[in-house]
């Protein structure tokens, strides 16, 4: 016998007496319908007042927060964070084409550097495929468009979301990544991201820049 | 890891008398709990959550050989592998083979509390390859020769200064005289260190949170970050998960996350969730070309259909032990093995025997605080007495124990002479402990009194007192 099989009998003796003609039923109608259980109230709200309440989580977990008008802004933003931090004039970012098209070269002195990172980039920008109002979380999907190393090499990490892509709660981004990539299938990472890396293994005291960005600014456009 | 748990009683001892970890467990009890009342308090959804999270759980259970089956059928469509192992030998020699056939000599590793359990590191090492702890708590403690005493924070038994002590034993590297006082510049170093092994390693294991039978998918939560590094960077990302983390889609995950960020640390979400599915696709700059998933069963299966089924329902939050007067006192080493607090005392004895583990359920005041907490409404004080009852059924107890509780059973046969003894007793104490209200001292009771105080009782007994009650109640109704 498999190991595989030993275990599932293991299983199957355990749960001996269970109707396996109504479990297999069960199993596909939760894996088809996928109920959506329990949704807090906290995010449900209006265009405005979601958006609002998602710089609102973001900051609350110690992002800095930028809003713009349209794409075209985004490289001022970039460069201004850059500045005000006295940061190499340098980004990293993937190929995301909301990205790509934007007015770069208005930028005197801005580098900015194509693909993913390999360690020695100071800041990194991408382009979320959405954001969550209920706990101000960042969702990016790896990819050439949005390189995972991004997200977790440059100490600063810089990421655009469009206001519209902003949701109440996860379950819509989940239904949402449904959509994206077509049911039961997944990018191979998903980054879910609330704030910036941190520890409270000394003493249990909160440390921004345990191994990932010590700081993560957030661009909402729109 | 030698399993110390038969000598719990011992090792309660050591802890009581230990200066460093007594200064360390304060940490405990001041950190944890405050935080999580505050989350639990800002989301009036959370007890409808609770219960939500429970009854997936339950159902997962409750199916879980489809629900492994369809999650192994969408990881290998992803084009990862999923290995089954029945024992902790057999996930280890999965491990190593992977190692070996790869060529692999470093392997970095994200927290997993399943690799403490089937004791990975001490095999590697003994293999020869060199496996490196990547979660700052677990580095410490592997500098240290230690084990985790903590399930989410492994070093919370360490001080400070003792982690700066490791760091200038260790990173000899590095200038003698550098300034290691502030808790942020030991965070760097360990940084520094760390960053440039990500690089070198061949392959990267994580444990996981969740396995989503809708997508394949295995879920880390984390707030370092090292455990994306761990799978982003190597060439290999090796998952090594225990079969009842399955979850049956990514709403269900959505909603046990809710409760698990909370009752852990306090966070709404934790800094890091991610969701790994297979290796890097054709077009990816980045991420592991291979994934593979090892599915720990190593006693769980045997628990279902018992009594203790419930406790597969578990998210290693750390909730139970946040809240234990008893971990507060003696810290997690005292269990004797991998899991500690009130979970530990449960899933213990059913991992490794009762014969083993079985002082551990002893080790409760039975004060309710850990079910209370519990995002998944595990009965754990139940089960505890569940233990209790088996242990004492097979003769384990101490002696001492066995002749208190016949005691007990002679006088609970002759209501009279029990009620004469304790009429006798009660004032005698109650008086005597007027004064403060507690005693730090009593005869006979030296162990329980040493390190805790017995708080006097009321001078009346509480047969007298109901019965009181009674009469007025009924005075009152007439
Ligand atoms: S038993 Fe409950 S409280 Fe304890 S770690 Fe498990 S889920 Fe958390």
């Amino acid at each position: 016998m498999t190991p595989r099989d030993a275990i599932l009998g293991k299983i199957r003796g355990g749960l001996s007496g269970a109707d396996d003609a109504a479990r297999r039923a069960a199993v596909e109608a939760r894996l088809s319908t996928v109920p959506k259980g329990v949704i807090p109230a906290r995010g449900q709200l209006d265009d405005v007042s979601r958006v609002d309440l998602f710089c609102a989580m973001v900051e609350k977990v110690t992002c800095s927060v930028a809003r713009v008008r349209s794409h075209d802004h985004v490289p001022q933003a970039v460069s201004d964070y850059l500045r005000a931090r006295n940061l190499p004039h340098a980004i990293r970012v993937g190929e995301d084409r909301r990205l790509k098209t934007l007015p770069w070269d208005d930028i005197k002195t801005l580098e900015v550097r194509r693909g993913a990172s390999d360690g020695r980039d100071e800041a990194g920008l991408s382009h979320a495929m959405a954001g969550v109002a209920e706990t101000g979380t960042l969702v990016l999907s790896s990819g050439p468009d949005n390189p995972t190393t991004i997200n977790f090499l440059p100490e600063h990490h810089l990421v655009v979301v469009d206001a519209r892509d902003i949701a109440g709660d996860l379950e819509t981004v989940m239904a949402k990544v449904r959509n994206a990539f077509g049911k039961g299938k997944m990018p191979r990472t998903l980054n879910l991201i609330t704030g910036p890396s941190r520890s409270g293994d000394i003493e249990q005291k909160i440390i921004l820049g345990a191994h990932g960005p010590r700081a993560v600014h957030v661009i909402v456009v729109g | 890891m030698q399993i110390t748990s038969p000598d719990f009683k011992q090792n309660a001892r050591h802890a009581l008398d230990d200066v460093q970890l007594q200064k360390a467990l304060g940490n405990v009890r001041a950190g944890f709990i405050d935080k999580r009342q505050k989350a639990v308090d800002a989301l009036p959804e959370f007890e409808a959550l609770r219960d939500n999270a429970r009854d997936i759980k339950n159902h997962a259970l409750e199916n879980l050989d489809l629900y492994l089956e369809a999650y192994e059928q969408k990881v290998t469509a992803s084009g990862g592998q999923v290995h089954w192992a029945e024992t902790a030998a057999d996930a280890r020699s999965i491990v190593l083979d992977i190692c070996r056939t790869r060529g692999a000599r470093t392997v970095t590793k994200g927290k997993s509390m399943i690799t403490e359990e089937i004791e990975l590191n001490d095999f590697l090492d003994a293999a020869g390859i060199v496996p490196v702890e990547t979660d700052l708590g677990e580095y410490i403690i592997q500098l240290r020769g230690e084990h985790p005493s903590h399930i989410i924070a492994p070093a919370v038994h360490v001080n400070q200064d003792q982690v700066e002590a490791d760091f200038r034993r260790v990173h000899t590297h590095l200038a003698p005289d550098r300034d290691l006082t502030a808790p942020e510049t030991l965070l760097d170093e360990a940084r520094q260190v760390l960053r440039a092994k990500y690089f070198e390693a061949d392959i990267g294991i994580t444990g996981a949170n969740f396995l989503v039978a809708e997508t394949g998918s295995s879920i880390i939560v984390t707030n370092e970050g090292n455990g994306d590094l761990t799978q982003i960077l190597p060439r290999i990302h090796i998952v090594i998960a225990s079969i009842e983390k399955i979850v049956p889609t990514l709403d269900d995950a959505a909603q046990i996350l809710r409760v698990l960020a909370r009752s852990a640390t306090g966070q709404d979400m934790s800094v890091y969730t991610t969701l790994s599915t297979g290796p890097r696709r054709p077009d990816d700059p980045d991420g592991p070309d291979e994934y593979h998933v090892i599915l720990l069963d190593n006693g769980r299966s045997a628990m279902l259909g018992t009594e203790f089924q419930d406790m597969l329902r578990c998210i290693r939050c750390g909730a139970c032990m946040n809240h234990c007067p008893v971990y507060h006192s003696i810290g997690g080493h005292a269990y004797g093995w991998v899991y500690p607090g009130p979970m530990g005392a449960v899933l213990t004895p059913a991992l490794i025997g009762v014969d083993k583990g079985g002082h551990l359920p002893n080790a409760s005041t039975f004060c309710g605080r850990c079910e209370s907490v519990c995002p998944m409404k595990i009965p754990l004080p139940k089960m505890m007495r569940h233990w209790r009852e088996k242990e004492f059924e097979r003769g384990l107890n101490p002696a001492t124990q066995r002749y208190g509780l016949k005691a007990w059973a002679f006088f609970a046969r002759r209501p009279w002479l029990y009620r004469l003894a304790t009429s006798i007793a009660i004032p005698v104490l109650g008086t005597a402990g007027k004064a403060k209200g507690r005693f730090s001292w009593l005869p006979f009771a030296g162990g329980w009194t040493k390190h805790r105080e017995l708080p006097a009782p009321e001078t009346r007994t509480f047969r007298q007192q109901w019965s009181q009650r009674e009469a007025l109640k009924q005075g009152g109704a007439a």
